[in-house]
């Protein structure tokens, strides 16, 4: 038989919008899309040069770099303290705080925004309130992309800055008691924070109402990673006393289909001064901020109240992130600046 | 001679492909994601056939085209039981079983309307997490959903 003649063909698609396997657009190395990205050893170096910079938040090294930060959606602090990082490193920050001023609201697509500020710098840190678009620009542009939050899908500057906390408040990361509290379904922190700490030992407890329970997929990661969990609907003292770090989170009214429930569980997960008298001396309270009703205002005081230090936090955590993304060892190399 | 053999001798396909055991109610969405529409070529569809295995089952059938591997087991997220006969002088040739592949590019559309491929012209991705039920995620927003839901 002739496979050669005319009469035989390999079939190439003719569906259109289907192309066979395409390869994988090759995302730069040293984009940070989601805390999974990087490793546990990187992790720790993260830490270590988020320390470095606590002693020297205003290390020159960024002279002469071009950091843009496109806030497709606004967030006062975390585009203020990117900036502030970039700025405390001695670099320039272009950019914009509210899409509607730029040409995505002429109905340019994030590609052609991406692709053109690209010509412009050498790090892209980008907010965006889709879905899935950082991973996107990251794989268009061979520029380094920072996502500083899309949608409610990832925010991995927010864990290193919370990782940061545990491990400056409790000295280490591994082997630590960790309860969160509040929403823990629809809560990216919280579900980034247990993905990061899968690599260290810890022991969880969830405590949540069963509309906001942690979801099924990150308790089989627990199982998988042989990290022990308990589950309470309970907002006890037992558990408060028995905890390292608690991590508190707001239960957000839109979050519930019925609007009873919402009234009935909205202030079982607050957390009152009263509450901490039994509790562990190193125990610290974190929480991502904005807060609502979730911690009263009488435990700001309270020595263990670390939720506006973790903020803090978040620039040095950041300032690592950035030296990341342009591949500068701050800790073995100095000199080179 | 072999069941298979009889079975598509009543077609008489004298060389092609045939692609046997598709689940009847998915039978035109595998059309579709093979994109065979525009075929110039004999092409034979058949749909709620008899089948032990499956109670009824579609089959399509495509003289003289031979199609690469990773275009045919695209229809393995649909349809996970295809059979997929290589024809050549009416002598099937080859028989496999299609195979899902790893990731499965530009045919399923993410069911989260804030996901970043339901809002820009780009191809959508899912990663196969799980193959027994079939589940995928999205490449971008992480939405996980199962081979039977899945908006093929």
């Amino acid at each position: 038989m002739c496979l050669g003649s005319k009469k035989f063909r390999t079939f190439v698609s003719g569906y259109a919008g289907v192309s066979a396997i395409t390869p994988h657009s090759a995302m730069n190395p040293k984009s940070l899309v989601a805390i999974s990205d990087i490793s546990k050893d990187e992790i720790l170096r993260l830490l270590e040069v988020a320390r470095y910079f606590e002693q020297n938040p205003n290390h020159k090294i960024l002279d002469g770099k071009v950091v843009a930060t496109l806030f497709f959606e606004p967030s006062t602090r975390t585009r203020l303290s990117f900036e502030t990082a970039v700025n405390r490193l001695g670099g320039r920050v272009i950019g914009f705080s509210d899409a509607s001023t730029t040409s995505s609201s002429k109905g340019e697509t994030l590609k052609d925004t991406i692709k053109m500020v690209s010509n412009y710098v050498d790090l892209i840190i980008m907010r965006h309130y889709l879905e899935g678009a950082a991973r996107y620009a990251a794989e268009v542009t061979d520029t380094p992309v920072i996502n500083a939050g899309d949608g409610a899908n990832q925010h991995p500057s927010q864990t290193m800055l919370d990782l940061y906390s545990i491990y400056k408040t409790q000295g280490r990361l591994d082997n630590l008691d960790i309860t969160m509290v509040g929403d823990l379904k629809y809560g990216r922190t919280v579900h980034s924070l247990l993905m990061a700490l899968r690599h260290f030992s810890p022991r969880f407890k969830f405590v949540a109402c069963d509309e906001l329970m942690m979801p099924r997929e990150y308790m089989e990661i627990c199982d998988k990673y042989n990290i022990p969990y308990e589950v309470h609907t309970d907002f006890s003292p037992e558990v408060i006393n028995s905890t390292d770090i608690l991590y508190m989170t707001r239960v957000q009214r839109e979050r519930f289909s019925d609007i009873m429930e919402y009234e009935r569980v909205k202030d079982l997960y607050s957390l009152h001064n009263d509450m901490l008298a039994e509790s562990r001396p190193n125990m610290r309270i974190l929480h991502p901020l904005p807060r609502v009703n979730e911690i009263n205002p009488d435990v700001d005081d309270n020595p263990k109240a670390y939720y506006f230090e973790q903020a803090r936090n978040g620039l040095y955590a950041r300032q690592a992130l950035i030296c990341r993304a342009l591949d500068i060892d701050v800790l073995n190399n100095q000199s080179h600046h | 001679m072999t069941t298979s053999k009889k079975e598509l001798a009543v077609a008489a396909l004298r060389s092609g492909t045939v692609i046997d055991h598709i689940p009847s109610s998915m039978l035109f969405k595998a059309v579709r994601i093979l994109g065979i529409e525009n075929l110039d070529t004999q092409l034979t569809i058949g749909n709620n056939l008899e089948s032990q295995r499956l109670g009824t089952k579609g089959i399509i059938k495509v003289a003289d085209v031979f199609f690469p591997e990773e275009i045919i087991n695209r229809i393995a997220l649909i349809a996970p039981t295809a059979v997929v006969n290589i024809i050549r002088d009416f002598n099937v040739v080859e028989k496999r079983q299609v195979v899902l592949p790893d990731t499965i590019v530009g045919i399923v559309k993410c069911d989260n309307p804030k996901c970043i491929s339901n809002n820009e012209p780009m191809r959508s991705r899912f990663n196969v997490i799980s193959r027994n039920p079939v589940t995928i995620r999205c490449h971008y927003c992480g939405h996980t959903t199962t081979n039977d839901k899945a908006n093929v």
